[in-house]
């Protein structure tokens, strides 16, 4: 058990703060791999990255479980969030409102909550920490809602087989999972309708 | 026209809430919290209603408490925040929207569509195409389209799972079978990103194709309804119709009085109780800075023709 002196401060103005953030996850989520920088946290609990930590005390709370992959699970991390989000933690991926991974421990995308046909906003919320994240150029093709035409984003550090389970997951439409990819303090997002081609050759 | 406050700082916010007594945009930070996520799976989900845990305020269902929640949750100090009731920025339900915010929040206000970040609508969508740095939040009093057609919220939600969306089309069939064309004129069902059927809020049916590919982000609030929803930037917005009968939008014969603008959306305005009346852009700011530049209508109100003494057409 961490005592209090160790746990990492959260917003220095929760309120303009969490909001903020908002707009940016808002503006990722409503426009699909739009690059967004944050600048509200600069010390948080190893091993969460600046935008894991700023997204979490933005939108969890008491009334979303969260689930945090093992290799991001840390005496100081799991202090920090317990005290400024107040959330519970749970075990299994498949009852978490909100879910924290890295990309490399990224667990198999059904093992996440789909929500379901008449309640697709019950669905898990991912949040994957990965080795960087860059726009235009390289990378993946994304087409949807939200993309005038097509995106260009790159994603570094996944595991193997992602972007596969990612065109089932968009398949169960209105169900699936929503991404939040971080790296450091920069983030995009993917929501369930973006569908991903990776590059030809 | 209303007052326009100069932009704030971050302290202006900070003023804000410790003179008002309340949180920054009235709202309670764990209900902003809740509001967000609905927001962001209406994203998510486009045209799909998020129910969601509707507050209180300090005004009654049915002006607007589901857009006012919805702005509450989203604008920040640095927005810019311009509100409009039928298109127009000096009606009771806009003016006190957009004090209401500018006490709460300490957010600049403004008329000009170009001008604002967040514009909270009842019943239009402006006639200038919004960019993407905008957000257009909607006030919604009837979120489900269904509802008309079956009553029980078990089966309409059980209709969106399931896609069943044929009593929509069966309604749309008999309105051509009595009148030979679909009569809906406002609130006009639409069909987000080919999936869900969405009911646009009541916006003349004119202002529906404005929604196919919007630039901007597009939330929906309806506070007695509980429910929020989206239409994300660029997405495919259909208004319902069949091959042989098109959706149509409204056209006039008349052109605004005012402004000489044929291609937008008038109201008809009675001006004396002998059948005098005249037609003005529904969209007041559109109209003003129309007759900036200086589009002079054909003078429905002969005073305001003579006013710059500019030749003003035909009735002269």
């Amino acid at each position: 058990m961490a005592v209090m002196t160790d746990i990492k401060p959260g917003f220095r103005d929760p309120v303009l703060d969490s909001q903020a953030v908002f707009r940016a996850v808002l503006d990722a989520m409503a426009r699909p791999g739009k690059l967004h920088s944050l600048s509200v946290l600069d010390d948080v609990p190893a091993p969460l990255d600046a935008a894991t930590a700023a997204v979490c005390l933005t939108l969890v709370d008491q009334d979303t479980p969260l689930w945090i992959g093992a290799d991001l699970r840390s005496q100081g991390a799991e202090a920090f969030l317990k005290f400024h989000c107040g959330c519970p933690i749970v075990d299994d991926p498949a009852k978490a409102a909100f879910a924290l991974t890295s990309a490399a421990k990224l667990p198999g995308l059904d093992g996440f909550a789909i929500g379901d046909d008449s309640y697709p906003e019950t669905s898990t919320t991912v949040i994957v920490q990965t080795g960087g994240l860059a726009e235009g150029g390289e990378g993946l093709t994304l087409r949807g809602p939200g993309i005038a035409d097509t995106h260009r984003l790159a994603v570094s550090g996944l595991r193997t087989g992602v972007w596969r389970e990612w065109t089932e997951n968009g398949v169960l439409f209105p169900c699936g999972i929503d991404l939040i990819l971080v790296h450091g303090a920069t983030l995009a997002a993917l929501p369930r309708t973006t569908t991903v081609t990776e590059q030809e050759g | 026209m209303a007052d326009v406050i100069d932009h704030p700082s971050r302290t202006a916010a900070t003023d804000a809430r410790t003179t008002s007594g309340y949180n920054f945009a009235y709202l309670d930070e764990q209900t902003k919290r809740m509001i967000r996520r609905a927001i962001l799976k209406g994203v998510a989900v486009p045209g799909y209603q998020v129910p969601f845990g509707s507050r209180e305020m300090p005004l009654p269902y049915g002006w607007g408490t589901g857009g006012i929640q919805v702005t509450a949750a989203v604008i920040g100090p640095d927005d810019t925040l311009k509100v409009i009731d039928q298109g127009a920025d000096d009606t009771t339900n806009a003016v006190n929207i957009r004090s209401f915010f500018a006490k709460t929040a300490g957010v600049a206000t403004t008329d000009r569509t170009v001008e604002a970040t967040v514009i909270q609508t009842r019943h239009r969508i402006p006639e200038t195409p919004l960019s993407e740095n905008q957000i257009l939040v909607y006030q919604v009093p009837i979120p489900e389209p269904l509802r008309w057609l079956e009553p029980r919220e078990t089966e309409t939600r059980k209709m969106h799972a399931l896609e069943e969306y044929g009593a929509m089309h069966v309604s749309l069939y008999e309105d051509i079978a009595k009148y030979g064309r679909i009569t809906k004129s406002y609130n006009y069902p639409v069909r987000v990103n080919g999936r869900y059927v969405m009911s646009p809020s009541p916006i003349p049916k004119f202002d529906n194709p404005k929604m196919d590919r919007m630039a901007a982000l597009q939330l929906f609030g309806a506070g007695r309804e509980k429910r929020i929803y989206a239409v994300p930037p660029y997405t495919k917005v259909k208004s319902l119709d069949f091959e042989d009968h098109p959706f149509t939008i409204e056209s006039w014969e008349q052109s605004c009085s005012l402004c000489g603008a044929g291609d937008s959306y008038l109201d008809e305005v009675v001006t004396d109780d002998k059948g005098g009346k005249m037609y003005v852009c529904s969209d007041s700011d559109f109209c003003e800075q129309r007759r900036a530049a200086g589009h002079v209508g054909d003078g429905g109100d002969s005073a305001y023709a003579t006013r710059d003494k500019i030749p003003s057409g035909d009735e002269q």
